[in-house]
């Protein structure tokens, strides 16, 4: 019980002085320059940077997908470097993951990638899985798609899918890497609204990287920015704003030229 | 690139082509270690839980049924060019009485077991490195990782065990076709007595050469499947192979040219080891 209340006070993920390289000798190029911030449980975080900055990087370093050349990653207090390959897939269950590209398995139906983590994880009897897909299901509306494929499934549809899929476990934190890319603006609106609705039904961590600025960050209540190694945390787009680093200034006025030009007209 | 490089040690010029040497040595062991872990974990992944049935009977379909048609041209063809060319070079010493003895030896203990591996590596190895290639770089196999799913249980030891039943039993048929194509080369169009091809061929086949035969499908079965899905499954992380599509099309040639040397160079090894 006091194992309970302690792992619900400490933040959800911590990164500690994480460095990352790639490449081979002589050509190695450092990602994350001893990187280190935390996660607060319950509440969406954004990782947002450019291309190449070691957004998707950070989340696969999350899963423990790859591992860092140095520091600590922590998950509910566990070190991920340190855990044995048993120990990382038993840490894996308490997350869920959208992946860029959905990354649906293309010889199943929509409603056996939803099922698939149920079957495979679980004891439930296929009457219990079924009645649980086809509520994911219609939660998402997606009812009346369960026998396509993937290839038959639009891009935002997909998304819809790899959702469901994330959130079949009842996953602790759920992580997201550039969910939007390749919608539309309408539907990428749709997506975002679904993600906040579904966060505040479920209550889970969420952690969106997106370069999609500014709309994610409507979705944030902390926004980490990636720059060159570094990290930056805020906790609203005006912190952003204003801050006073030329580079993080630089970003905001690329990234979020509208936000800028109502400030200025407001003062 | 907007990152910073690391600065490595420079390294004079007359020791560069040591220095590559040694790299591409390490780079060699690290290869071999990757592929011996993934093989150790298929292994492995067999005798977990849940077993995948399902999954293990449409492998069979796809590995086994699928290739029987295939392997029944190939060893009906060797069969009777083996029927004809060992009629042609027996006539010679007339021993067209031995043809039967030739035809099933040279099958049952090599041509049965070698034209399989290579058949099966052709069109299912091919097609397994591929699917597991694709798999990875869409990443399908990363999200069965995050699921907490086993990879190698869920989706490389069906393949390996499918593999390793079929194989043996296309060689078996493989044998039994080509022996039938040699009598039909040998009696039916050279005229050799349908008894003495059928005698020669049960007196001479022992039961040590059907066992070296089916010891050697079992071999080549695990050679094959074991490089087809490693290399998919590593396409990430094999070097000059490209990024994306043109990795995957690449390692799947490379896939295919190493299981039939491997097959080639454990033909020669158990050979000369079982003899």
């Amino acid at each position: 019980m006091a194992a309970e209340i302690n792992n619900s006070e400490l933040p959800a993920i911590e990164f500690d002085e994480v460095v990352k390289s790639f490449g081979e000798r002589g050509r190695r190029h450092i990602v994350l320059h001893g990187i280190s911030f935390s996660i607060p449980r319950g509440k969406t975080t954004v990782i947002a940077g450019g291309s190449g900055q070691g957004k998707s990087v950070t989340l696969k370093l999350v899963l423990g997908l790859l591992r860092p050349d140095s520091g600590r990653i922590l998950v509910d207090g566990q070190d991920v470097t340190q855990l044995r390959r048993g120990e990382l897939r038993s840490l894996r269950t308490k997350f869920g993951v959208l992946f860029q590209g959905s990354a649906l398995f293309d010889s199943l139906s929509v409603y056996e990638n939803i099922a698939l983590p149920l079957r495979e994880r679980t004891k439930l009897t296929d009457q219990v899985i079924e009645q649980r897909v086809m509520t994911t299901l219609s939660q998402l509306e997606l009812t009346g798609h369960e026998n396509k494929f993937p290839a038959q499934l639009s891009g935002g549809m997909k998304k819809r899918v790899g959702l469901a899929r994330a959130l079949q476990l009842n996953p602790e934190i759920v992580l997201f890497d550039e969910p939007t890319t390749g919608l539309d603006p309408v539907m990428t609106q749709e997506i975002y609204q679904l993600f906040e609705r579904m966060q505040k039904e479920l209550g889970y961590t969420a952690v969106i990287v997106s370069h999609d600025i500014p709309k994610v960050f409507d979705l944030a209540d902390q926004i980490i920015l990636l720059n060159r190694g570094e990290v930056d945390v805020f906790t609203s787009v005006e912190q952003i704003r204003d801050s006073k680093k030329p580079y993080i200034r630089e970003f905001a006025e690329m990234t979020m030229g509208e936000l800028f030009e109502s400030a200025g007209s407001g003062c | 690139m907007v990152q910073e490089q690391l600065q490595e040690p420079d390294i004079p010029s007359w020791a560069k082509p040591f220095a590559r040497l040694g790299d591409q040595f390490l780079y060699l062991l690290t290869d071999m270690g990757r592929m011996g872990l993934f093989l150790l974990s298929t292994l492995a992944g067999v005798f977990r839980r849940p077993f995948r049935g399902g999954e293990l009977l449409k492998q069979l379909r796809f590995i086994g049924a699928g290739s029987v048609t295939v392997i029944f041209f190939t060893a009906l063809s060797s069969g009777m060019v083996l029927g004809l060319q060992g009629y042609y070079s027996l006539h010679k010493f007339g021993a067209e009485g031995m043809l039967g003895s030739a035809v099933s030896l040279t099958l049952i203990m090599e041509l049965g077991p070698i034209l399989t591996a290579l058949m099966v590596a052709g069109r299912a190895g091919s097609a397994m490195c591929a699917e597991i290639g694709i798999m990875r770089i869409s990443e399908q196999i990363d999200a069965l990782e995050c699921m907490a799913v086993d990879p190698f249980r869920y989706l490389i030891s069906p393949k390996l065990l499918a593999t390793m039943i079929s194989v043996p039993l296309l060689t078996a048929m493989f044998d039994v076709v080509g022996i039938f194509g040699g009598y039909l080369a040998g009696v039916k169009l050279m005229g050799v007595s349908s008894g003495s091809y059928f005698n020669g061929m049960m007196q001479s086949v022992t039961n040590h050469d059907i066992r070296l035969g089916i010891i050697k499908s079992f071999v080549f079965a695990l050679l094959l499947i074991w490089i087809s899905t490693g290399r998919g499954y590593f396409v990430q992380q094999i070097r000059g192979v490209g990024f994306g599509a043109e990795s995957v099309s690449k390692v799947t040639t490379q896939a295919v040219v190493m299981s039939s040397i491997s097959v080639l160079i454990f033909d020669y090894l158990l050979t000369a080891v079982l003899l």
